[in-house]
């Protein structure tokens, strides 16, 4: 009786600590900024209208939808978001196009270099992420790496205005973001069964179809997880587009900022951080069941 | 051999129309330093189940996945039905494969896969449904198109194997391990659906296995290999009954081995003395080994007798083919029952025997002496 009740004991605690983490990290906090989100800007601390008041004794619930319909009467809100889902969509396609021929030739590399190379995926993160983005100015800029070596060689005559442009944003998005589409690719890709392929074969498939028909369709919970994990925070992307992007086109994590520390305005910042999670569920139930199918299918 | 010589070149004539329908000509292949399959040449003719037996690293996968076409020969030539295929990719070939695994597409269902063959060759939809729903009737799985591979039991999986396998219709179908992944009762049942399938559609097997039951069972012939070379090919009972060497004596089935010496050549057989036996040996079938040669004398434990009382010599023969023993061991099987037995000379001997009578009157018993003997034709003499 006793071990059987510690049993049961360490089973909770196991599933209680991760459920403590998302209750105390993440859902309070939503919360929070979900409540804030329906008040109304103030000069005071906090700097917003409270929820629930007391009006001659009796509770009095304040609603406010300003922040909300705030967003849609100023169409800088509504371009940042729809700027936002068109730079992480490119951003998520390219990283797709090149993160997959990568760990699909990592997966089908021999037991000794697969460690090696897989170690070159990881390898940027050694290096500060803010570090390498600057890193991308010195090679972007008007008298920069690339602008000079092409001056020097003769291909151009003035420089390139590379910097600053959606070009920057795109080439800085996909540089920081490739890693997280390679390693689940990989991790999905290292376990197919290579005697599928021979078998599809064996049965006539060449070995373009063979890949179209086996191995992309297995592969199709690597590509979701992949994307997901570059499209979401590619969306609320801050630091690559204030550092890389155009000045006249913000993205909505930009957005987010400024109305937090420049407009002070909470209810405001904190309806658009809801609205960025509300187009986010989305692709993350789409990837669920993808994930669902697959497990299905598994033996 | 001389190849001029009658006797010898009568039958291969005979064969030639089916006998050289699968050649395989000094094939060989090296991985790096280390031969998997050392200038092995075969021939198979169509219609017949060959079975390539040998434990794990005797190259018979390895010379199986050349046929399939997943490996390229070192050196050597792979002909089917006279068209050289030695360069020609998996899937070009008239060769298709039962994988061990299966291999089955796991998104795919029982149709889907099946059928996979045939759109590679861009049949009409009306015609793969034809042809899916004939073979998946063959191999009984009708009522199973739907269902995706993991919702199958092992021995329906194995049947969608083979009907994937066989819906092109292949010149040579090549099974690796067919009923590895089956439990015996199963397997048992698979392998005579298999020789039924076989006959059927007349398609040349080709099976490879480490099981030399699976093997004399299924096999029309065999083939043995070790270290990568084919060691002695023959129908099953050549093999068992005739086996041209020790690994292949002791690899199929169990057998007594001894050393020992050639006393004497004559017309009614060998004559050997082993002191490991500690008794002579009349080996009526053997000839051919020279006076005071060492050879190996191989007697299967079933033909061997054992009684408390010594069997009568033959006439005139002299004290031969029977020795004396302690019984150490008796293993109870049901159908049959193994004595192992320590000769006077100190080496152990294995007999077998069924287990004829219900509840027999005064069996056997452990630290009983015991005479073995065994008829003359019985030794097969091995010299190498």
């Amino acid at each position: 009786m006793a071990v059987r009740f510690s049993e049961a004991m360490g089973r909770r605690l196991i599933a209680g600590v991760p459920t403590l983490w998302l209750l105390l990290l993440f859902l309070i906090p939503f919360i929070i900024v979900f409540r804030i989100s329906f008040s109304e800007v103030r000069l005071a601390i906090p700097p917003y209208t409270p929820l629930l008041s007391w009006h001659h004794g009796a509770p009095h619930l304040e609603v406010h939808w300003s922040a909300y319909s705030f967003l849609f009467t100023d169409p800088m809100y509504v371009s940042s978001y729809l700027y936002s889902l068109k730079v992480a969509a490119v951003s998520t396609l390219c990283c797709l196009l090149i993160g997959y021929p990568m760990a699909l030739r990592i997966a089908r590399s021999g037991e000794a270099t697969r460690p090696l190379l897989l170690m070159l995926i990881v390898l940027p993160f050694w290096t500060s992420f803010l570090l390498r983005v600057y890193a991308w100015i010195g090679l972007l800029k008007n008298n920069g790496v690339i602008n000079n070596t092409l001056l020097s060689l003769g291909v151009i005559d003035h420089p390139l205005s590379l910097l600053q442009t959606d070009f920057a944003v795109y080439i800085g998005i996909v540089y920081s973001y490739l890693p997280f589409m390679i390693l689940p690719l990989y991790a999905n890709l290292e376990k197919h069964d290579p005697a599928l392929l021979e078998a599809a074969a064996d049965l006539g498939a060449r070995p373009w179809r063979a890949f179209l028909s086996i191995t992309l369709p297995q592969s199709l919970p690597g590509i979701a997880a992949g994307s997901l994990l570059v499209f979401i925070p590619a969306v609320g992307e801050y630091v690559i587009p204030t550092l890389l992007g155009r000045p006249d086109q913000l993205m909505i994590g930009r957005v987010l900022s400024d109305e937090f520390f420049e407009n002070r305005d909470w209810p405001v910042a904190s309806a658009v951080a809801i609205l960025i999670l509300l187009l986010l569920i989305v692709p993350i139930m789409l990837f669920q069941r993808v994930e669902r199918r697959q497990l299905e299918a598994e033996p | 051999m001389s190849a001029q010589s009658t006797p010898a070149a009568a039958p291969a004539a005979a064969a030639t129309p089916d006998g050289d329908y699968v050649r395989i000509r000094d094939v060989s292949k090296k991985f790096g330093d280390f031969t998997a399959v050392d200038r092995v040449s075969l021939d198979i003719r169509r219609g017949e189940i060959f079975c390539l037996l040998g434990g794990s690293g005797s190259g018979k996968t390895t010379l199986l996945r050349m046929l399939a076409g997943f490996e390229t020969p070192t050196a050597g030539r792979i002909e089917i039905d006279g068209q050289d295929l030695s360069r020609v990719p998996p899937y070009e070939r008239p060769v298709n494969m039962m994988f061990q695994s299966y291999a089955l597409f796991p998104h795919m269902s029982v149709e889907k896969n099946v059928a996979f063959g045939l759109e590679q060759e861009r049949l009409g939809r009306d015609a793969i449904r034809r042809q899916v729903g004939e073979i998946l009737e063959i191999v009984k799985m009708s009522g199973y198109g739907a269902r995706k591979p993991h919702q199958l039991s092992g021995g329906q999986r194995q049947r969608v194997a083979l009907a994937r396998a066989l819906v092109k219709r292949p010149k040579l179908l090549l099974l690796d391990e067919p009923l590895a992944a089956l439990d015996r009762k199963l397997r048992e049942h698979t392998q005579f659906e298999l020789l039924n399938i076989q006959q059927h559609l007349g398609v040349t097997f080709i099976v490879v296995t480490h099981d030399q039951e699976e093997a004399m069972t299924l096999g029309t012939r065999l083939g043995v290999m070790n270290h990568g070379r084919i060691v002695q090919v023959g129908t099953p009972s050549d093999i068992y009954e005739s086996p041209a060497s020790r690994f292949v004596a002791d690899f199929i089935g169990s057998v007594n081995l001894f050393e020992g010496r050639v006393l004497a050549n004559g017309a009614d057989g060998l004559c050997i003395t082993s002191a490991d036996l500690g008794c002579t040996v009349r080996a009526e079938r053997a000839t051919g080994s020279e006076h005071g040669a060492t050879v190996w004398t191989a007697i299967r434990p079933e033909k061997i007798q054992i009684a408390r009382t010594p069997a009568a010599p033959a006439e005139g023969a002299q004290d031969e083919n029977r020795v004396m023993g302690t019984v150490k061991e008796i293993a109870y099987m049901g159908d049959m029952s193994i004595y192992l037995v320590r000769l006077d000379s100190g080496s152990m001997l294995r007999v077998t025997l069924p287990n004829v009578l219900r509840g027999a009157e005064r069996p056997i018993a452990r630290e009983e002496r015991v005479w073995l003997s065994w008829h003359g034709s019985s030794p097969v003499v091995l010299t190498e």
